[in-house]
This record gives C-alpha cells, structure tokens and sequence, in this order.
C-alpha cells in the first residue's frame, strides 16, 4: 500500500467572534490515497469547507485558530511548513475548483489572462511564451469548450455558468496537481449541465491521474463521482466507506437519516430525516455531537467522543451504538 | 368536477430590452385546482420564475389572461383588489433576502395581519400562533432574520404566507437554498398545510426528484414553453418530451432502484440558448438528440398523448402531422 | 405572555453591549467617537468650563494683549488681550450648530425625495426629482454660499440656509441609488404582494435598509459643513465679530503669524480635531450597523 496523498489528523479549529470561541472542527481525520477520488458530504455548515481551507492554509487567522492536528501531503505537515513552501504546494501540489465560478473568475481580465497567468507561475517546466499560449488552448480544448480561439480572447461575463465553470476546471488542471479539491463544483448549476461538468471531471481526472477531493452537499453528486466516501457532521467524520458499501448499507444514525431525507425518484413521500438542528457551535453538544438528535443515544454517548473505527474492509463509522451492535450491517 | 382554483391561458411576458426582447414566458397555458399542487420544473433561464411572479401580479403580463376562480385578474399587483392580495401569497428562493434584514420576525409576521385586519385580539398572541404552527418557538418573534438559520427564516416566511389564510400559494423554489434534512421538514409541513387548509401550491422548481414526491402534476418548461404535463405517476412511468428524458436521466440518484427507473441514458448536451434569440421551429432542437427536418422549422402544437398527458413534440403528434400535410 | 415582556430591557442591553463591542472593534472609530464627545461637551458647557466665559463677547484688555501661551492662558491671548482657549470652546458651539442646523434640514429632505425616485425609478416622477437634483448639484455649495452672502448681508444665518440649499442633493442621490436597488429585493416585493401601504414599503421596508449608510453620510458631512462654515467666516461671510467663530478666530489670526501663532493655529487644530473626530465617526457607523450572518 503506497504512502497516502493526504492525511489530516485529529484536526481542530476554532473561530472567535464576539459570542465566545466556535470550536467547528472537531478531529477531523481522513486519508486521501494517490489516484483516488474522495466525496466529502455533509450539510451546510458541518465544516467541509473550513477543512478544505485549513488544508490550504488560507483560513483568516484571526478570527480562526487551528488548536490540534496535522496535515500531512506526501508525509510532509503542512502546518510545520514555511510560507514558501505553502506557496508550492498550494501552486504545484494541490489545486481548487470553488461554487461560484463567477466570483472565481477577475471579470476585468480575459480568460486567456487569467489562464497564462496561472500557468507562468506555477509552471514546472519553464516554457516559452508561445509554450504557455498553446498549453492554456489545450487546456481549454481539455474542457470541451468551443472554438478555444475565441474563449481564449473573451471575457467571464461572455460566458454562461457551465462554461465559466469549464474554465475554472482548465485553470485548476492546467498546473498538473496532485490533489485537485473541488468545492461544490456544480452546485450553482442547472442539473443537466451538473451532468456534463461531472462527466467532465471523471474523464480528465482518469486521464491526469490526480487525486480528487470533491465536497458536496449532495448525497446523489457524491455518489456519480467518488470512489470513497466521508460523511461529516458538525465539525467531525462521523462514516467513511468506499461508495458502494456506503450506499447500500449506511451504519451511522446520521448517514441513515440524511439517505432517508433525499427525494427519491421512486415517490413514496419524504421521510422525516433528522430531528433539531445543527449545533451550536459555541457550545456544542458533549461526547458524540449527534446524541441530542440521535434514537440510540445512551449516557456513553454524552460523556465520550466515539473515535472513528474500521467496522469491516474500509468501512469505518464514529458511533458507540454501532460497536454496541445495536446498528447492524444489512 | 374539481374546483378550478387558477387557470392561465396562453400567458405571455416579454421583457424590451436594448439586446433585444426576452421572451420569457410564450404562451403559457395551465390550470389548478383546488388542493392539488402543480409542479413547474425547469432550467435557469426556462421562464418558470417569470410565470410566478406574473401569476402573483409583480409583473404585468404582456398577453394572456390569468383567471383567479372563474374571474379575470390579469392586472398587475398595484391593480388587485385586496382580497386577491389575501388569497395569492407567494414564498420566495431565497429567506435571505425575502425578509428584511432591519425588522424583527415580530414586525414582518405582523404586517399581513395589520393590512388585513386580521387580529381580532392580542396581535403578539397572533404572532406566537404563527410562529407555533411553523413549529418555531414563541420567543423568536423578537429576534432578527439573520439570527435565524436558513431553515427557519424560510418557516417564518410560510408563516407569513400562510398568515391572509390563502387559497393559493405559489413557492418558488422553497427549498432549493437548504440542505436535504431541512427541505424534508419543510415539505412534509406545507403538505400538512395543504390538507389542513385546503391550500393549491403553485411548486416552482429544478428539482425533479422532489416533485416525484410532492406534486399532483408535473409540468416541464422550456424557454419560456411548456414541453410536457402530466399526472405525476403517468409523468415518471412514461416521460414522452426528449428534454424531459434528458433532464431525468442526468438526476443524480442514490438508490439503485432510482438508477433503473431514468430513461436509458439521453446524453445531455449543450446549454439553454439565451430567451433572447429563441432557435426557429421547436426551441429545444438545438440540444435534442432525436431531432428532424421538421423539428428546425414549425414549432410543434401541444397534444393530449394519453388522458390528461400533453406533449409538444413533433415526435410524438409526427403520425397525425404527416397524415394532415 | 408576560415573560417575555419582561427580557424587552435585557434585550436592549444586549443589543447595546453586542453593538459596542462591533463598533470598538475598529479603534480608530473610538478615537472619534472620543473627539466628537470631548467637543460636545466642551460646547455645552463652554460657559462653566472656559477659564474666562466673558472673554466670549465683547471684551477687551489691551494689558494683556497678545501674550503667548502660559500658565494663566494656556493657548495665550488675541490681540484684544482675550483668552483664546475660553473663545475656542465657544467656538466650539458655533461649529456644532452649523453643522447640526444644516444636517437637520438637508436629510429629510433629501432623504424622502431619494426614497420616493428610487421607488419609482423610470418613472416622470423620476425623472423631474432626479433633474432637479442634478442641476443643484452643479452648483458649488461654498461657491453658492459666498454668493448668498455676498448679496445679502453675512450672516452665520444665511451661510445656513446657502449650505443647506446646496447640501440636499446628496442626500437625494445616496438613497436613489440604495432604494432603486432595494425596491426590487424580494422582501420589497412581498410586502407588495400582501397589499401593504406605500408609505409603509418607503419608510418601514426600505428607509431602514438605508439608515447605516445615511448616518455614514451624515457623520462625514459634519466634517464638511463645520469646515464650509469655517471657510466662510474665514472670509468674512459668516459669523461676525466679536461673534467667538473658530473660522473667524482663524482667519483674524492669521494675520498676526508667524510671530503671535497661538491666535491661529489652537482654533484652526481645534476645526481639525472636530472635523476629524466626525469623519472617523463615520466609519464606526457602518461597522455598527453591519450585519453579521450566523
């Protein structure tokens, strides 16, 4: 088994505001293999995002405080790193695709600009500026966008939302990254072009090779482009398993009641999901952060954190009523 | 007979602008009736917004009538009597910017109480009820909408809905800002709503896994058209329209069940061309996969394929139109 | 629900505290805040603070002329032989009713015809409010002030009303903007729906929505108008001696620099701290009203 790409350890980070300290991650820990693609999915405000900014080292520090926790990339803490070696890895190693690819596009440059731009400075060969012409056409050839030509001398508010979107998948790709993180990529799009983009992606992530982190809120999205999974839940992992068994058969109360909460095409009304709401984070619930939702809690759940275990193969899940057996795998 | 609630007929509304005119919704025709729920589905850019916002009278429309129980009332919101504006509410996409940011829950719920003189007794009484029968505690009427969660601003803007005791609610897209745990609580409360009050919901939306749930009837626009209607069972037992197909087969689905139910697999391609520069003949021939000669020429007519089942597709009513020529 | 009732206060207090803590966030805006309420102060209550309150009117003492700053007269004495620091806090309260004076008749003004454009954006009504607006906002306010004055007889009265003339324009053309846009937010739109009153969509929907950036405005121009005040006493056209006007005292003073500074300069440092003091105000404003997200 080859050394993972990525390994996050028992991750902590708060934030200060005038309430007192929002303590949002909570251990987090996942591993990201070299090749593989890892669906990241929980609900708005679970701390998908603050992690993904926490790898990248690009959280506004204050209000946040990373407290505990390491961030290996090719075994290397990105925490223990010096700031031009933040640099490359955010450069050369890791890359990012975000929601809005309005907002992540300069709307006063030209797409070729901002593609070339992109290309110079983190280009490991160093290419001519013919080379890096022809390397951003190609680019945007990759993405399927036509007449590359055109697009290339055009502007963002030329282009609709799922061309935008291409752009910004030629822009991340276009360095040769290891780990392309990619952050709701589709969630501002309409559903059939959601479809293009993803198929999009799969291709040319099998054809780069390159590792992919894909955060979603949707269970559906997750399931057409990851491989592995992790469900995440105010601030922890709290269920990782590779897709098939993820979806087949979900052992944590909360995988449960997210799974029985999404419309299905097959009718039969929506299920009830989860009672409450999320935590508050400045004062978050003790022991596991589900219990004061969850059927199964028991005092074990209140006083005690359950620590994410292997159930079988890959699957693991951070819950005390599944080691109990009071959970069963089907 | 059920009781016709809302009747639209041949709807049109066009924007004049210096590009040119947007043809956002062109002769739209479609009808509720009492207690049903009418799901309009479509991409951005489709007109399905257009069509509520004209229905609830924010814009006047350009052609066509809208038809409130039997009487005309095609006039714009500054026109209606106001107890149309009693009977019609509307809740918006985003309970962000659907409440106002300077008032307290208290001042907004109040407001359609005061317009319609509505409170027999204590107004804050009032208010509490509301805000107990969108399961939101009392004590919530003296806070702020941005101290609230998405999920709840959107309860507290059903509250206000439901506060003129309508007949008709028209959502635009309730749900598609929140996450799923929270959309299933909604759902499930205003189709409580709609039994208790005898309430016709006028659902617009993207999303079509949820109307399998939640509609009476599905209807697919596009560009500013309505492609296919039907009842919901018939409509995902037999999609007829392509784009229907295609926009059901790119649904990402977590069951396996789900999976066998999408049609075999229609590729989507290409994007919505702008309402602007409406393609000639049927608008969606630049994208179909199945597309003729005729499809790049005549616009096809709406016809009735089963009971209650309309399509307007060349493919589909092709037979009769080869046999007519 | 009488419990209720009674955390109304502890609310209150709440907003209050949560609304410093916002505010003083910025320490720039605290020093302003500092400088407005120390020249306030001073100015309400010049009589019992100032060494020589006497020295505010007509009084003259040629033995004590001129004399620079000591212990007896910590900013030194006029060429009257009178207490410049007595006279400047004086000035203080010519400042600040100019200021107030000229904000008070220009922001409602201004404001309710902004309101009413900016909801009926493309409109006649529209139309007629915004060219009205645009032709007096060619006009120089200082420029149209020393014309006022100039015809008629100068006054700190007039200099008022020539100010104020000029000064609601922008008060017009900030809330257009902010109502024309806020006109179609869809709280606008549901409050119309349900069939609510126009006044109530202008003054309880939109106004609020435009309060942080009026109180932005008006804090700066305080600034302005205690500076135009300033610059027309300075030439003469505004308050008139012995009137105790820090324009004035400025300008009666700069003719004996640089060997009797103090007569010059302590009531010309005293317009800048006042009109700085207003203008880092005005950034304390907005982050007070800013509205954060949970």
């Amino acid at each position: 088994m080859p050394a993972p790409l990525l390994k996050i350890e028992d991750l902590h980070v708060e934030f200060k505001v005038y309430e007192g300290v929002l303590r949002v991650l909570n251990g987090v820990q996942l591993i990201v293999n070299p090749g593989e693609r890892v669906g990241l999915v929980g609900e708005a405000g679970c701390g998908k995002t603050t992690t993904m900014k926490c790898i990248l080292q690009i959280l506004p520090s204050p209000p946040s405080r990373t407290t505990e926790g390491r961030i290996f990339f090719n075994e290397r803490d990105i925490r223990q790193m010096k700031a031009h070696e933040i640099q490359d890895v955010r450069g050369k190693g890791i890359s990012m695709i975000f929601q809005d690819p309005t907002a992540a596009l300069n709307p006063v440059f030209s797409i070729g600009d901002q593609l070339t731009t992109v290309i110079r400075c983190n280009s490991r060969t160093t290419l001519s500026k013919k080379g890096i012409h022809q390397r951003a056409i190609t680019a945007l050839r990759e993405v399927q966008l036509p007449d590359p030509n055109r697009i290339f001398d055009g502007y963002p508010i030329q282009l609709s939302g799922g061309m935008r979107q291409r752009v910004c998948i030629a822009m991340a790709l276009a360095t040769e990254p290891e780990l392309l993180i990619a952050d709701e990529p589709t969630t501002s799009l309409d559903v059939t072009i959601q479809d293009q983009i993803l198929r999009l992606l799969n291709e040319l992530v099998d054809e780069h090779g390159t590792s992919v982190i894909f955060i979603t809120h949707s269970l559906g999205v997750v399931r057409e482009m990851a491989d592995r999974v992790y469900v995440m839940y105010a601030g922890c992992i709290v269920e990782g398993a590779e897709k098939s068994e993820l979806f087949s058969d979900p052992l944590h109360p909360y995988t449960r009641g997210l799974m029985s909460a999404v419309p299905k095409l097959t009718g039969g009304g929506i299920a009830e999901g989860i009672p409450g709401r999320i935590p508050d984070y400045l004062d978050p619930p003790s022991g596991c952060r589900f219990h004061p939702r969850c059927p199964y809690a028991t005092e074990e759940c209140k006083a005690e954190r359950p620590e994410l275990t292997r159930i079988r193969g890959s699957h693991e899940v951070a819950c005390f009523a599944v080691e109990r057996g009071e959970i069963n795998a089907q | 007979m059920p009781n016709e609630i809302l009747n639209v007929v041949a709807l049109q509304k066009f924007f004049f602008t210096t590009q040119g005119t947007v043809r956002a919704v062109d002769r739209v025709s479609f009808s509720i009736t009492e207690n049903e729920t009418l799901g309009l589905v479509g991409e951005s850019g489709s007109g399905k917004s257009t069509v509520a916002y004209t229905v609830v009278g924010i814009y006047a429309p350009t052609d066509g009538k809208i038809y409130f129980r039997g009487e005309d009332r095609s006039q714009p919101v500054a026109k209606r009597p106001k107890s149309l504006k009693r009977a019609i509410q509307i809740v918006f996409q985003d309970p962000g910017t659907s409440l106002n940011p300077r008032r307290t829950i208290k001042q907004i719920l109040e407001l359609p109480l005061k317009v319609h003189h509505l409170t027999a007794g204590d107004r804050k009484l009032e208010v509490a009820n509301l805000l107990r029968r969108v399961e939101l505690p009392a004590d919530y009427m003296y806070k702020s909408p941005h101290m609230l969660g998405g999920g709840e601003r959107q309860m507290v803007a059903i509250a206000r809905a439901l506060a003129t005791e309508p007949k008709l609610i028209i959502l635009d897209e309730p749900t598609s800002a929140l996450d799923v745990s929270i959309q299933a609580k909604i759902i499930n409360m205003l189709i409580k709503f709609q039994e208790e009050m005898n309430l016709s919901y006028l659902f617009i939306t993207h999303d079509l896994s949820l109307m399998r749930n939640v509609a009476t009837r599905v209807a697919i626009m596009y560009l500013g058209k309505i492609c296919e209607v039907a009842y919901t069972a018939e409509f995902f037992r037999n999609p007829l329209h392509p784009y229907t197909k295609m926009l059901l087969s790119s649904i990402p689905v977590v069951l396996e069940e789900e999976e066998e139910l999408k049609p075999t697999k229609v590729i989507s391609k290409g994007e919505i061309p702008s309402p602007v520069n409406v393609p000639p003949g049927c608008s969606f021939h630049t994208r179909c996969p199945v597309r003729k000669e005729i499809c790049m020429q005549a616009d096809p007519e709406m016809v009735e394929a089963s009971e209650g089942h309309f399509v307007r597709c060349h493919l589909v009513s092709g037979q009769e139109a080869v046999a007519s020529s | 629900m009488p419990r209720l009732d009674n955390s109304i206060f502890k609310r209150r207090l709440e907003a209050l505290r949560k609304g410093w803590y916002k505010f003083s966030k910025n320490p720039v805006s605290v020093v302003g805040l500092f400088f407005v309420l120390a020249v306030s102060f001073l100015a309400a209550f010049a009589p019992y603070i100032a060494p020589y309150p006497s020295h505010a009117g007509r009084f003259v003492n040629f033995a004590e002329a001129s004399q620079p700053p000591s212990l007896r007269h910590i900013c030194g004495t006029d060429v009257f032989g009178r207490d410049v620091l007595s006279r400047t806090f004086f000035g203080f309260r010519y400042s600040l009713m100019m200021g107030i004076v000229v904000l008070a008749l220009v922001v409602p003004v201004g404001v309710i015809l902004g309101l009413i454009a900016g909801y009926y954006r493309g409109t006649w009504i529209d139309t007629v409010i915004m060219r009205i607006t645009d032709v007096f906002l060619a006009v120089p306010p200082l420029i149209l002030a020393l014309a006022v004055c100039s015809v008629l007889t100068p006054s700190v009265f007039h200099a008022m009303m020539a100010v104020s003339l000029m000064w609601w324009p922008w008060y017009t053309r900030l809330v257009y903007g902010l109502a024309s846009s806020l006109r179609n937010e869809f709280f606008v739109q549901a409050a119309e729906v349900t069939g609510a009153s126009k006044p109530h969509i202008l003054f309880r929907e939109i106004l609020p929505n435009c309060v942080s950036s009026i109180f932005t405005k008006m804090s700066l121009d305080m600034g302005w108008v205690i500076l135009i005040g300033s610059s027309l006493s300075f030439v003469g056209l505004g308050a008139q001696p012995p009137t105790p006007d820090l324009g004035t005292m400025v300008a009666d003073g700069a003719k004996y620099l640089p060997d009797q500074w103090w007569i010059a300069i302590f009531p010309a440092l005293a317009i800048m701290i006042t009109v700085l003091g207003f203008n880092l105000l005005g950034d304390g404003f907005r982050d007070l009203f800013a509205l954060e997200e949970i």
